[in-house]
């Protein structure tokens, strides 16, 4: 029942936040640019097509009028047409989706697979060369620019050594898509071959972006163990005569480890700002290089259509992550 | 005062991050003295395009023959002045909304927070490229597109503070004396947050660096022949694997100039935050 509030509330704060998300776009779109319509029609438009496209998108209207169709246009996934491509932006965004959920995903498994123990191992032996090591090296991690990162990875394993692919998901077209996951794909086909090229052709994207991201959850966990380590209960459970194993294991690292579940929600927002670069360098057929492509062809509906999904995508995380700690985290629901 | 900088003066990661900020700041100062070649911020030299590093060219040239060492000093200097000023203006849109906010209760400190929040919870990069694309390549608009997107961490932070010690005796005592609220919030409030306020600053700065180095990349930087360090990275590509030192020396400046931020920033927060000590450097 406590749950059921909980999600209620959370819910309920989505929708101001992405009315919000809308405002701003909204005056990124229609309130900065001189002439609007000039933008949406692209570059190279005639003043006829400018004029037209003044009176389809109501510019000659109040700005809240002009916000209300906005908002209308939005709900009915009409985000108007790519210059470049010709076809609604939705459309364009939507079949790009997998490629960017799909290695978002890897690299959050990668991620965490890497950076929860070294969090607990750097927490564990608070002050030891170990913890000094990791905290100079995640700072560092913290600090590459990811594209420059990415670059030098292809240059060593792709470029001098020619052990892994320099871009592309697969080798040629890839899959017939059934869900747009190469590794769902192959898997429901059992195609093994193409699930290895898949795989093969993630590493180096993958360690561009579970770089930063590993660095964080490697703080955050070492944080939260410290944390628990010093609370009441680990106090009490010492003085008891626990043995210092069935603590650890059994009570400081459950608690920590809530903590951690938090930082998915910032650390999707790393992805997703790390994958615009990454795919662009990658040549991954996924969101952000939509977005590096549409910034070059000056396709401003494109980029509009990108900064919206991305923020919806955002907001819809952390909205799963308050509500997934509410369950797991029995203080939220008390 | 004094403590808080002899603390930080033996923290050697600390240290290690001021020198190399100190390193990259008077690289930028000093630009016009220490380059080998002034003048090859604009000038080319096609006879030696994408020569490697040698005597001459210390860090080699890049596409069109111009000494990539040379530039790299220039281009700090419009890193730094991108970030100073961005973080500047996010500063002061942000701390002021946050005072505000903080201090008073009601209707209006709901809509300032909530309207934070909705630019918190987009990506800083995704809305920047939004608003960089929107007013067209330059240094001007990626500090604008910078400053809007990042001024409401400070707004976040400077509302949470303030919530926490409003209650406490000195602020109820400045009240009980008389002090209007504004003399309050900055004479009273404001210094007893300061060093939450240092320590966000200094880490903001590595992440707006790389922000606007991300933007100089995807090619909504200042345009060309600026020798702005994402962009050089994004001209070397198609001289890979050839030109290496091309692409791998901006890269290195800034992945120096971020740590430094991000190594002090670290420090900051051991010796300024009590409440993070405890976790992060034990007693």
């Amino acid at each position: 029942m406590k749950i059921l509030v909980l999600v209620v509330n959370r819910v309920i704060w989505f929708v101001p936040t992405l009315l919000g998300l809308l405002a701003i776009v909204f005056f990124i779109s229609h309130v900065i640019p001189a002439d609007p319509a000039a933008f949406a029609a692209g570059e190279n438009a005639s003043a006829a097509t400018i004029a037209e496209m003044r009176a389809r998108l109501g510019l000659d209207q109040p700005l809240h009028i002009q916000f209300l169709r906005y908002v209308q246009s939005i709900l009915v996934g009409d985000m108007g047409r790519s210059i470049y491509t010709g076809r609604p932006v939705v459309e364009d965004l939507l079949s790009r989706l997998p490629a960017t959920l799909e290695l978002t995903l890897v690299t959050v498994v990668v991620a965490t697979l890497i950076g929860v123990p070294l969090g607990v191992i750097s927490a564990l032996r608070r002050n030891s060369w170990a913890d000094h090591g990791l905290r100079l090296v995640t700072i560092a991690g913290l600090a590459i620019a990811s594209f420059w990162f990415a670059i030098l990875l292809q240059l060593f394993f792709s470029m001098r050594l020619g052990i892994t692919p320099l871009t592309g998901r697969v080798e040629g077209w890839g899959p017939e898509p059934i869900t747009g996951f190469y590794i769902l794909d192959s898997l429901i086909k059992w195609d093994m071959e193409t699930l290895l090229d898949a795989l093969h052709h993630m590493i180096l994207p993958v360690a561009t972006l579970a770089l930063p991201a590993a660095a964080t959850i490697v703080r955050f966990t070492r944080a939260g163990v410290l944390n628990a380590l010093e609370s009441n209960y680990v106090l009490y459970e010492t003085a008891m005569g626990y043995p210092r194993r069935q603590i650890v294991w059994k009570y400081v690292l459950r608690n920590a480890l809530i903590g951690t579940v938090t930082q998915i929600g910032l650390i999707f927002g790393i992805l997703l700002a790390g994958a615009v670069v990454v795919e662009a360098v990658f040549d991954w057929p996924g969101l952000g290089m939509f977005a590096v492509n549409s910034i070059l062809n000056s396709d401003y509906n494109a980029v509009m259509g990108f900064t919206l999904i991305a923020g919806t995508m955002f907001i819809v995380v952390n909205l799963l992550v308050d509500i997934l700690q509410g369950i797991i985290d029995p203080r939220e629901t008390r | 005062m004094r403590q808080v900088l002899r603390k930080l003066a033996e923290d050697r990661a600390s240290m290690l991050g001021l020198a190399l900020i100190l390193i990259v700041l008077l690289a930028a100062i000093l630009a016009p003295f220490l380059s080998t070649h002034p003048g090859d911020v604009a000038e080319f030299h096609t006879e030696i395009r994408l020569s490697p590093p040698n005597a001459d060219n210390w860090l080699g040239t890049d596409r069109m023959g111009s000494d990539i060492y040379s530039r790299l000093l220039f281009g700090a200097r419009i890193t730094l002045t991108i970030a100073v000023v961005a973080i500047l203006v996010a500063v002061l849109i942000g701390v002021p909304i946050g005072l505000i906010a903080g201090y008073y209760e009601g209707l209006g400190s709901d809509i300032l927070m909530r309207g934070s929040d909705v630019f918190l919870a987009v990506p800083q990069i995704v809305l920047a490229i939004a608003i960089a694309q929107t007013l067209g390549p330059s240094i001007e608009n990626v500090i604008l597109a910078l400053s809007a997107t990042y001024w409401p961490f400070w707004a976040r932070l400077v509302y949470a503070e303030t919530r926490s010690c409003k209650n406490e005796t000195f602020v109820e005592a400045a009240i009980a004396l008389g002090c209007s609220p504004w003399r309050v919030m900055v004479l009273h409030i404001l210094p007893f947050i300061s060093s939450s306020i240092i320590v966000r600053t200094t880490i903001g700065m590595g992440g707006t660096i790389l922000t606007a180095a991300t933007l100089g990349f995807l090619g909504l930087g200042p345009p060309p022949p600026t020798p702005e360090w994402g962009r050089t990275i994004a001209e070397s590509r198609e001289f890979l694997p050839m030109a290496w030192w091309y692409a791998a020396f901006p890269g290195l400046a800034i992945f120096i100039v971020v740590m430094g931020f991000n190594l002090l920033g670290d420090g900051l927060r051991d010796v300024l935050d009590p409440r993070l000590r405890r976790a992060s450097s034990g007693k």
